[in-house]
């Protein structure tokens, strides 16, 4: 466009202004002096908005920092050989994560690899738990009489450590990486059924009179009425599992080897690399941290209250 | 057709942790079509549980339940109920819990604009066509109310079960689901059976107000006819002595006759 266009709508309305106007405009005195921005409307919004983040952040950040205070006075007692202090750690980070997918061959990858692989064994062994636990909820849920077959066994298998299992799945499959998957489905399972059982035997009676009433068929219920209101349960039970699977997945690793954080974090134990165990112990809390919110935020989704 | 809803000798017992618990005895009943009852009576005295048994969603202990001569076996399309709490399934839409009922009565038979149109149209008649894509938390407990009723009548049932439908409502949407309910019944025909704790509405309503004594082993106490000329105008009504003489009625077997004791 040139400059040289002239919107004839425009020129009309420049045209017609009075001339007066002009006159007004000019007196300096009829302008009221601008106020400064924090005495206005939005200059206040602004203090109180930045003064309840600033309440709200302030815990957080105190609880942090004595946090890394009493980690210093531990490493510091410790004296030569003692515990890396935060500023070594940190150091030694940066190191880590400015190279984090290098390839050196089996034993020797990149940190973003050791991760990578931890989430895809995690994802793959909860997958697994999820097909098959999902649907087992369901029917433990809908029929008495399965309920009643399986709360025995399950109540048995529940509370067996997960590294219990593992020898079963070397045994089995005879190699490490089924046998890690193994693991992480075993002792994902168990929240994704209790939770999804417990949701369909939560759903209101009001609903099921509902799907009484209007004589729907079974299949009809399962997708209109039962699923819709054992999502909100469902989700619990995902985010419980997967939370599980997190923190089995570490352990697993260190005995099976090869890849993955737990088997990272035994490798430099083997090194005698302290920092490098403390830098993994803080990727795990921190991953596990972002599973959690992300599947609280998919959660909130499905909620339909 | 006089005997169209026949109730014969119904009785109910739960079984409960205390043991048995005989909610109804003896419960006899004929219902002409078309006739609209309202069921009164203290909380507690089976006014529901004889709702649920025509509906189907409880079994009579003893007795027999017919409809159009045919015993009443479990619960179906043709006896619509509205619940107390009106039930709508929070995950749908207006639309689509109306949309639930009507695909189950005419799917079989109608395309899907057509069933489309007659959800559309059910939710016209309580007047929430512009509601029809909200959700149930969306809008009001009268609303909601509503479209429990729009979905019992999309489903053009052959019976018409209401508990208590306006039981949670302020007085002001009551009166005007009231007057919507009058309408809608006049216009459609069905035969109801009102459960209500409310003597204005019953007395309002009803072809006839069946009393029911107290639990435990409740039963029908009383039937008034109210022969009041429809269609009727609450306002007029206010001012017409035998209406106040209906009310009084009422009112003297609640208070009198079942004298409810302070829990």
């Amino acid at each position: 466009m040139s400059a040289v266009t002239v919107d004839e709508g425009r020129l009309e309305s420049i045209m017609q202004q009075p001339d007066t106007l002009k006159i007004e405009t000019a007196e300096p005195s009829a302008r009221p002096r601008p106020s400064p921005f924090l005495q206005t409307q939005r200059g206040r919004a602004w203090i109180e908005g930045a003064g309840s983040l600033f309440k709200k952040a302030l815990p957080p950040v105190i609880g942090i920092a004595l946090f890394v205070l009493l980690w210093q006075i531990v490493s510091a007692s410790g004296g030569e050989g003692g515990l890396p202090g935060p500023a070594r750690t940190w150091e030694s980070a940066q190191a880590l994560f400015a190279a984090p997918f290098y390839d050196n061959g089996p034993n020797d990858k990149g940190i973003g690899w050791n991760i990578l692989h931890s989430l895809y064994r995690v994802g793959a062994g909860f997958g697994l738990a999820a097909l098959v636990g999902i649907p087992l909820g369901f029917m433990i849920g809908r029929f008495q009489f399965l309920s009643g077959m399986a709360a025995p066994v399950i109540s048995l298998l529940r509370p067996v450590s997960p590294l219990a299992w593992l020898p079963i799945g070397l045994y089995v499959f005879k190699e490490t990486e089924p046998a890690s998957l193994w693991v992480i489905f075993i002792s994902s399972i168990w929240p994704i059924v209790l939770n999804t059982a417990a949701g369909v035997a939560r759903v209101p009676q009001d609903y099921m009179n509902v799907a009484r009433v209007l004589k729907l068929s079974e299949w009809r219920i399962f997708t209109r009425i039962l699923f819709p209101a054992v999502l909100p349960h469902l989700m619990t039970g995902v985010r419980l599992s997967i939370g599980v699977a997190w923190l089995v997945i570490v352990a697993a690793e260190m005995l099976t080897g090869g890849t993955g954080l737990g088997f990272w974090v035994w490798d430099e134990w083997n090194n005698l690399n302290v920092e490098h165990i403390l830098i993994a112990i803080f990727i795990v809390g921190f991953t596990g941290l972002l599973l959690e919110q992300a599947l609280v935020l998919i959660a909130r989704r499905f909620d339909y209250e | 057709m006089h005997n169209y809803l026949q109730i014969e000798n119904a009785e109910m017992v739960f079984d409960t942790k205390q043991g048995r618990f005989v909610a109804l005895t003896g419960v006899n009943l004929d219902v002409a079509q078309g006739e609209f009852i309202a069921l009164i009576g203290h909380s507690g005295c089976g006014k529901s549980t004889l709702l649920n048994l025509v509906a189907g969603l409880f079994e009579p202990s003893a007795g027999v339940l017919l409809l159009a001569n045919r015993e009443i076996r479990g619960p179906g399309p043709e006896r619509a109920v509205v619940f107390q709490n009106h039930s709508l399934l929070p995950w749908l839409s207006c639309l689509g819990n109306v949309h639930l009922a009507v695909e189950r009565v005419f799917g079989a038979r109608e395309g899907k604009r057509q069933l489309r149109a007659r959800a559309q149209a059910a939710l016209e008649l309580v007047g929430l066509a512009h509601a029809a894509h909200k959700h149930p938390h969306e809008i009001s407990g009268g609303m909601k109310q509503r479209v429990g009723i729009a979905r019992a009548l999309a489903m053009e049932p052959q019976v018409l079960l209401m508990d208590e439908p306006f039981g949670a409502l302020d007085a002001l949407t009551r009166a005007g689901l009231q007057d919507e309910l009058m309408k809608i019944v006049a216009e459609t025909r069905a035969t109801v059976l009102m459960v209500t704790h409310d003597v204005d509405e019953a007395v309002l309503l009803s072809d006839r107000i069946v009393m029911m004594t107290n639990g435990p082993a409740a039963t029908i106490g009383e039937v008034l006819s109210v022969d009041l000329p429809r269609p009727r105008d609450r306002l007029r009504l206010a001012e017409d002595p035998h209406y106040h003489r209906l009310r009084g009625r009422v009112l003297e077997f609640l208070y009198q006759k079942q004298v409810k004791r302070a829990a």
